[in-house]
């Protein structure tokens, strides 16, 4: 076995020094009772040859392996990834070292992850960013978790109901055993969360609201922070495509106590939905409440800059069953890579791509208008859009998929049991305009 | 005298991404414009975030650059205690980044994902038969978020039993997310202290097992690499009192195609891909953190589940006692290919050699080292062993300094200070891909130290020399956090 690198004279010897004979041996001290008796029961061997063929055969099984045209996002986007970003990111010196425990030695990930936050930190105007988390859906549970537990007098937590629906569902997994309760706040007909719904809801610790929103649209954060406000609870913004923010006004400008993001789009693959990068970031005020690693800037003993993994004492190996949180390892490749991708695009690459990623909604749209589809809402919107189709559209757009790979929107009627017929598209710098034509010309 | 790993070389200065930054620079290649642009709302945009402006060289070099102060499995042995720093095969990186598996949506539906959800049942396969268990969830995103779905499902099934308990016991020897993961679920800890023999008394679980107590948390073998003998006492006395026994399965490394935890007693468990299946730590994850039931708990697992249906697969989420979902979507898929194609690599031969393997090459340091390191638990072990500083102690010399000084030598040091159990910890664990050599060239680098503790302490009070930055402050790190540029 190519992995394991002892022959039988090294066994031989080794075995002499710890006093056995055999290798069997070494588990003495676990009871006969204890030991397996039927050993395991797994497929033999492959040579990588074999490998090699048994996985492509799998990854052709799945349709992505053709190149499909994707106008789907819903929390997973379909963004170009420059060639440098998997070169960069592989380089084992990154991949293969375990969390930077041991500073000295570790100076590449500290300093990379100390710039991701603070890329974050500009990216969402925000004063701090964790060092990452593993999702987005994880990273609002959280911070519905702090605004709980600072707020000694309120039980529950208002969610829009335009938050993605896997979000508002691990928020209720996380909260199930708390007592804590989480209430939705919901939607007007022009596709946006109803503030005035907030008006009634008593013992409420905070609020949180994704912008742009599960349909697409932009929300008015700054009205929500005024809600926030006049109630004396925290406010929480979500979002699903960073890349939004390369254009749009940052939920720290509006005054958000809290953000949790997924930052899959910036330079992560799909890879069926994980992993993915879960942001979170917070005011200065909680820095003490964020979950997870903070990596900081300090000197060694020669006064020389350098990094190190820092507020520790909030974390579980020190506090245990005190700590904000139980969680250890993050998604540090993951962020490693979005900060890749945010120099490499920089600060006029982001806004350049999200201008690209609007225009190519707003054609996908009007195409689809024009192809007979109906705009449901005339909000504005970043990427991503709802339109009530035709109603011979569902047979139409399997055939899509089987002759074309094209994936034409997601069907909301999944998760908004009320919206039959509607689906959520999104249109990204990477389709064409001539894919679209086809699309409408397909459907029309 | 061996030669040692650890030398000079040549390494680059280089500062904040920021700092490189000249306006108008840009890194990407954009796609033609096909289409009209149309403006937003002004009212709705803001600036552009301020990112640095740089050049395609400047980033490559950026991060070349900062890859090289970084020490990975693939520069050195890395025997970080309870972490299973084993070799990350790159034959998985290839099966993992292949356009059917990297480039797949999470909602192209289940018809389009049939190598995706096969690929995700047969590992759920594969792993309920190196564990024992009934049932198994992927979906966990990590060790210690498998944790919290094993605790989850425990709070779960007391639930439904009609009657929450509200106390959990966990020795002294566990990993510091357990009594966390324990608190998110509203369970007060109940700390156990292990006996003389550094695993667990029946007695001690005994006496402060009752029936307000939801179960144990046991990690097997144990933060001192001990096997916990007493398991099926301990199992027998927890369920006796309707409780269940959660093991963390951390350190299953020790004892594939040895121990079957499901078989044993253990009721729960997590894996962790990211050490015995060997997919890349990444510095810090993604990692993934699979849970194995019993048949029992097999309703509680969280949503959604993979099911097949003769030679198909779907999603299912009608499971009305789940625990709910943990993940956007469903865990870390592209983690999951990598240990998938480990384990078809392995086959079932293959990974009892690595337990073995990765038990010899720890008894053997532990045999080699215990005249020159203190050894409070003079144990056979499995596949890590844990010393402490007590020899080096009157030399002023600490666990810490010696740590500092394997860094000179080309090592990174072992896990310190943990477990808690044992005052100034020196936890080895080698794991099965180190050769007879490189741990014999590691024996005598901590031989020579040892030495040095004795006649030239102050080549450990002031080590490491040789990486880019010596000791760092950490205290004035935490005191005036300084946590953006």
């Amino acid at each position: 076995m190519r992995y394991l690198p002892h022959t039988q004279e090294d066994i031989k010897e080794m075995l002499a020094v710890t006093g056995r004979t055999s290798l069997d041996d070494l588990f003495d001290t676990i009871p006969d009772a204890v030991k397996t008796k039927d050993g395991l029961n797994l497929p033999d061997p492959l040579s990588e040859w074999d490998l090699n063929d048994h996985m492509e055969k799998l990854a052709s099984d799945n349709i992505a392996c053709k190149g499909y045209t994707c106008l789907i996002g819903a929390g997973s986007y379909d963004h170009y990834i420059p060639a440098i970003i998997p070169y960069l990111v592989s380089r084992s010196e990154f991949a293969t070292a375990y969390t930077p425990y041991q500073p000295e030695v570790s100076q590449g990930t500290l300093q990379g992850i100390y710039e991701f936050q603070t890329m974050v930190t500009r990216l969402l105007g925000m004063d701090i960013a964790t060092a990452s988390h593993y999702d987005c859906g994880t990273a609002l549970a959280e911070c519905a978790l702090i605004a709980l537990r600072k707020n000694k007098k309120a039980n529950k937590i208002a969610v829009s109901d335009l938050v993605h629906p896997s979000h508002r569902q691990t928020i209720e997994t996380y909260l199930k055993p708390t007592g804590y309760e989480m209430v939705l706040i919901p939607h007007t007909t022009e596709g946006v969360t109803d503030t005035t719904a907030l008006d009634g809801m008593d013992d409420i610790a905070g609020l949180a609201v994704q912008s742009p929103n599960f349909f697409g649209h932009i929300e008015d954060l700054g009205a929500f922070r005024k809600v926030a406000d006049a109630k004396k609870i925290r406010f929480i913004a979500s979002f699903t495509e960073a890349l939004a923010w390369g254009i749009l006004k940052n939920p720290g400008s509006f005054g958000a106590d809290l953000v949790a993001g997924e930052g899959q789009s910036l330079g992560i693959a799909k890879s069926f939905g994980g992993p993915g990068l879960g942001l979170l970031a917070g005011t200065s005020k909680l820095m003490r409440d964020l979950p997870g690693r903070l990596v900081g800037r300090t000197k060694d003993t020669n006064g020389k800059d350098g990094y190190v993994l820092t507020l520790s004492t909030r974390e579980q190996h020190i506090r245990r069953e005190k700590a904000s949180s139980n969680i250890c390892s993050n998604n540090g490749l993951n962020a490693m890579t979005a900060a890749m991708y945010l120099s490499t695009i920089g600060k006029i690459g982001i806004r350049k791509i999200a201008q690209l990623n609007h225009d190519k909604a707003v054609y996908l749209k009007s195409v689809l208008t024009g192809a007979g589809f109906t705009p449901v809402f005339d909000t504005p919107f970043f990427n991503e859009f709802v339109m009530k189709a035709p109603k011979d559209f569902a047979q139409k757009r399997a055939d899509l998929i089987n002759r074309h790979c094209m994936f034409a929107g997601l069907d909301l009627a999944q998760f908004y049991p009320e919206l039959t017929n509607h689906y959520l598209f999104c249109a990204t710098e990477k389709v064409s305009r001539q894919e679209m034509d086809q699309l409408a010309k397909e459907v029309a | 005298m061996t030669r040692q790993p650890g030398t000079k070389g040549l390494i680059f200065n280089e500062p904040n991404v920021w700092e490189k930054s000249r306006e108008g620079r840009c890194a990407i290649s954009l796609p033609r414009a096909d289409v009209d642009t149309t403006p937003l709302d002004p009212a709705l945009t803001g600036e552009a975030p301020d990112l640095p402006q740089l050049s395609e060289l400047d980033v490559v070099r950026h991060y070349t650059r900062l890859s090289q102060w970084n020490f990975g499995v693939d520069s050195g042995m890395y025997p970080l205690g309870s972490c299973t720093m084993k070799y990350n095969p790159k034959t998985n990186e290839v099966q993992a980044s292949r356009q059917g598996f990297a480039g797949a949506h999470p909602l192209a539906g289940d018809e389009c994902s049939q190598g995706a959800l096969r690929l995700m049942y047969d590992l759920e396969t594969y792993l309920a038969e190196i564990t024992g268990f009934a049932g198994v969830t992927l979906q966990p995103a990590a060790g210690a978020h498998g944790e919290l779905a094993g605790m989850l499902i425990i709070h779960a099934y007391h639930a439904k039993q009609g009657r929450q308990r509200s106390k959990i016991i966990i020795p002294d020897t566990a990993h510091g997310t357990n009594p966390a993961s324990a608190t998110l679920c509203g369970y007060q800890s109940i700390n156990l202290n292990s006996g003389e023999k550094g695993i667990l008394e029946p007695e001690a679980v005994a006496a402060v097992m009752d029936e307000d107590t939801a179960g144990i948390m046991i990690t097997n073998p144990n933060t001192l690499g001990l096997f916990e003998e007493n398991i099926k006492e301990i199992c027998d006395i927890v369920h006796a009192k309707g409780g269940l026994v959660y093991g963390d399965g951390a350190n299953m490394n020790a004892i594939m195609g040895v121990v079957k935890p499901g078989k044993i007693g253990i009721d729960v468990m997590h894996l962790n891909l990211h050490k015995t299946f060997s997919t890349p730590h990444g510095g810090g994850g993604p990692g993934s953190g699979p849970v194995t039931v019993v048949e029992k708990l097999i309703p509680f697992l969280p949503v959604p589940r993979v099911e097949k249906d003769l030679d198909t697969f779907r999603f299912i989420t009608d499971c009305p006692d789940s625990i709910g979902r943990l993940h956007t979507f469903y865990g870390h898929f592209g983690v999951m290919v990598k240990a998938y194609a480990y384990i078809l690599t392995m086959g079932a031969r293959g990974l009892l050699d690595v337990s073995r393997l990765a038990v010899l090459n720890a008894n053997y340091i532990k045999e080699s080292l215990k005249g020159t390191l203190n050894l409070p638990y003079d144990r056979p072990c499995m596949h890590e062993c844990v010393f402490n500083d007590a020899h080096q102690k009157k030399h002023h010399i600490t666990t810490m300094d010696m740590a500092k000084r394997m860094l000179d030598y080309g090592f990174h040091p072992p896990s310190v200070y943990f477990p808690l159990v044992v005052e100034g910890s020196i936890m080895v664990e080698p794991t099965e891909t180190e050769s007879k050599e490189d741990i014999d060239q590691f024996i005598h680098a901590v031989k020579a130290i040892a030495k040095e503790a004795e006649s030239e302490p102050e080549k450990l009070t002031r080590a490491p020399v040789l990486p880019k930055v010596t000791r760092l402050d950490e205290v004035s790190a935490a005191r005036k956090p300084c946590l953006q540029g």
